[in-house]
């Protein structure tokens, strides 16, 4: 009856039984996510549509008695997870778009210094100030650097509540594995929506040793991690040793699901939000009988380019459905490599590309 | 047999048209129903107008947002005008006559009742108003049933217990409204 | 013969890249001796700036970070927090904390954050070639000031001590000099005062 009671209920999930499903946001089921991965310490800075985080955690971290701090900026935010991380603990900071152009510095350097931060961007429309609506107009800044230099992000782009909680959970591992930034890329309507959220990962409390992080040079040399590496060549054998980094984790940590993929001739590539509506639209065309699939890339960097390689055969059709105007299509056209054709499906600004015009699309392909 | 609803519940921000929506999403779930609950946000909140869609269904849902919705709950005269034209031609919509001039529709979808009046003389508190159109929306729905709705409530007030009884005898004078 | 005043543990026997004249080599014996002279060299880490001071990292003998430019209190912010039993300092420039990084500067010290601050001002950004700063003084001519600087087209120098000590979460600040011996004994005592209050509390140093 009072509308604040479902904001207080769903604010204050408290994990007890771990095989019942918990409705709640996918913003919060990504905060219980990354608490569960071992969460030391979030900072954030109020955006909409990623306000449920930095309020949640405030509640659940300082009861936890964790580290929770409201920073002066997005700016602030980013460099308190790189200082934090710098010692081995695991720190996350959250915002949306223009937020997120901002932490850029800080996910640049972390880059060069191999600090593992996790970065969650709850997307919305954009350029500048943009709107607040869900959005999918981040992918180039997300996996195309955003920052300045030769780096790579590890991107990942849940398409559910479950996910949100999952890949929060996964995140500082690969973070730390490779000792790289992570980014969630997820956007207004997954952070905003509710679904049932099943609970189910351990605690972590356990951390294997490493060798790099700053804790005091008791007993050691002293460590330093930089990015400024001024002397002849040694930065390029950075960049060199850098690239060797991500080429094994393209090898190893291509994420993506496959949908009636088999004997598809339309392929759909879509993540996130899209490719929720993209599936509702297969549906009804295999009801038509019309072939389609779909390849949703859960991660975005590394991009699951030899997975769409393996499907672009002959006779058959992609396209890739996005809130934006266009910006994963290019990676998908990279991938099939001019063996099929490859259209795309998109909207801008907020506007909500429905099932029925990826059907419309679908069927206008299928008959070429 | 295929379970598939697109409900929006509208109306006034303070209406608790969110807190309806949650209701029904948390009533899916106690089903062994699949739901997703998305709800208006951020600068639309701040008066006006706030809704919420919820899909329930026994499948996969692909998405979250609803392009042709199945059921509706109008709270205030803005919200029936907003998503009226685009409801399903079979659609089940719930508008509160208490606010919301019948005379002024002719469309045999819409049940009217006088959502407010039922809250404050029959349940005792206008606020249930949001409650008694969940009883009258799931008499007319596919899912959720009365049932799980009833329990649904137990868990989504379960940090304010002392409102259960109250909100459950708004459910089913809305449930158990006839003309 | 007997050897009375060697090098501190925690300053590196590496060559200093600063130039002639430069304070910063001081300043970096100063917070060497000072560590030492405490005890705190295992336990401590040091955020180094944006600006000439960015290689402190190579001089110092206990663990360092980089950071961007202006944001060392954020750096050290996230690192104190997670580490609250370490000893953590930044050692920032005039540009670095007094422009670009104003904002991290104030709310780190209004949050009152556990943490040191080494702030050295020459009154111009010296390791770009000798711009204005935020601090470089009326009338200074730098290589963005030809014509010296002119409160109506380039404004007032801040100054930084007084900004601070205004703020309730700042604990201590003491502005000193190293133009000359007696400065440099009085700056070393400000410096160790500063570490032993900073075990406790939040403190901010100027140096001029």
């Amino acid at each position: 009856m009072l509308s604040n009671v479902s904001g207080h209920l769903h604010r204050s999930v408290q994990v007890e039984n771990k095989m019942v499903k918990k409705l709640v946001k996918g913003n919060v089921a990504l905060c219980e996510g990354a608490i569960a991965a071992g969460l030391d310490a979030y900072f954030g800075y109020p955006i909409t549509p990623q306000n449920e985080v930095p309020a949640y955690m405030s509640k659940r971290m300082v009861e936890m008695k964790k580290v929770f701090i409201q920073a002066e900026s997005e700016l602030a935010a980013a460099n308190m997870v790189l200082g934090a991380c710098a010692t081995g603990k695991r720190a996350m900071t959250s915002s949306s778009s223009p937020g997120i152009s901002l932490k850029q510095e800080a996910i640049s350097y972390m880059a060069g210094m191999e600090v593992p931060g996790v970065i969650v961007n709850v997307q919305r429309g954009g350029p500048g100030l943009g709107n607040i609506a869900g959005s999918q107009a981040d992918y180039f800044q997300a996996v195309k650097g955003g920052g300045h230099g030769d780096y790579r992000l590890i991107v990942y782009a849940p398409a559910n509540g479950q996910e949100m909680y999952d890949l929060a959970y996964n995140a500082f591992d690969v973070a730390q594995k490779y000792r790289n930034p992570v980014m969630l890329l997820c956007d207004g309507i997954v952070g905003q929506m509710m679904e049932p959220v099943d609970f189910n990962k351990e605690q972590k409390t356990k951390f294997e040793d490493r060798d790099w992080i700053l804790d005091g040079c008791k007993g050691r040399e002293p460590r330093s991690l930089k990015s400024l590496l001024m002397q002849d060549g040694v930065l390029e054998q950075h960049n060199l040793d850098l690239l060797k980094k991500y080429q094994m984790i393209q090898d190893k940590e291509v994420k993506a699901e496959l949908y009636q993929v088999e004997d598809a001739e339309v392929i759909i590539v879509a993540y996130g939000i899209s490719s929720r509506i993209s599936k509702n639209a297969i549906k009804q065309a295999r009801e038509k009988g019309i072939k389609a699939g779909l390849i949703r890339p859960v991660t975005l960097w590394p991009f699951p380019s030899d997975i769409i390689a393996s499907y672009a055969k002959p006779g058959v059709k992609f396209f890739s459905v996005e809130f934006s105007l266009g910006q994963m299509v290019e990676d998908v056209k990279l991938a099939v490599n001019g063996k099929c054709p490859v259209d795309f499906l998109g909207r801008a600004g907020g506007g909500i590309v429905s099932d029925k015009q990826v059907l419309d699309k679908i069927e206008e392909l299928a008959k070429k | 047999m295929k379970i598939y609803e697109e409900i929006i519940s509208a109306g006034f921000g303070g209406q608790g048209v969110l807190l309806a929506g949650t209701l029904i999403a948390q009533s899916a779930l106690e089903q062994n129903l699949k739901t997703t609950w998305f709800p208006s946000y951020g600068a639309e909140m701040r008066g006006g107008t706030a809704n919420s869609t919820v899909i329930v269904s026994n499948e996969e849902i692909g998405s979250p947002v609803a392009f042709a919705p199945s059921a509706l709950i109008a709270l205030n005269k803005p919200s029936l005008d907003k998503f009226l034209p685009r409801m399903k031609e079979d659609a089940v919509v719930i508008a509160n006559s208490s606010l919301i001039p019948q005379e002024e529709y002719n469309d045999k979808r819409i049940v009217f009742i006088s959502i407010m009046e039922i809250a404050d003389k029959q349940v005792g508190n206008i606020k249930a108003a949001n409650m008694v159109a969940v009883g009258a929306l799931v008499k007319r729905i596919q899912a959720p049933s009365l049932e799980h709705v009833l329990k649904g409530l137990e868990t989504a007030f379960a940090a304010k217990p002392k409102l259960i009884p109250l909100n459950i005898k708004a459910v089913n004078a809305g449930y158990n409204w006839t003309k | 013969m007997e050897k009375i005043l060697s090098r501190p543990k925690a300053l590196k026997d590496f060559p200093l890249s600063y130039c002639p004249g430069c304070g910063h080599g001081i300043v970096h014996r100063l917070v060497a001796q000072a560590i030492d002279d405490l005890g705190i060299r295992e336990r401590t880490i040091a955020v180094a700036p944006v600006g000439c001071a960015v290689f402190a990292y190579n001089y110092f003998n206990f663990d360092t970070t980089e950071a961007p430019h202006g944001r060392p209190p954020a750096v050290a912010t996230g690192i104190k927090r997670t580490n609250p039993d370490k000893i953590v300092f930044t050692y920032q420039g005039d540009g670095d904390l007094a422009a670009i990084g104003t904002a991290e500067t104030i709310h780190c010290a209004n949050r009152g954050e556990n943490i040191t601050v080494i702030f050295i001002n020459n009154a111009n950004y010296g390791m770009t070639g000798g711009q204005m700063a935020p601090t470089t003084l009326l009338g200074q001519v730098t290589e963005t000031t030809p014509f010296g600087r002119d409160p109506q087209r380039e404004g007032y120098p801040i100054n930084v001590c007084e900004l601070l000590a205004g703020l309730k979460g700042t604990k201590y600040i003491e502005r000193v000099s190293v133009c000359d011996a007696p400065h440099v004994i009085q700056a070393g005592k400000a410096i160790k005062k500063l570490f032993k209050i900073k075990l406790k509390e939040k403190v901010i140093l100027s140096l001029k």
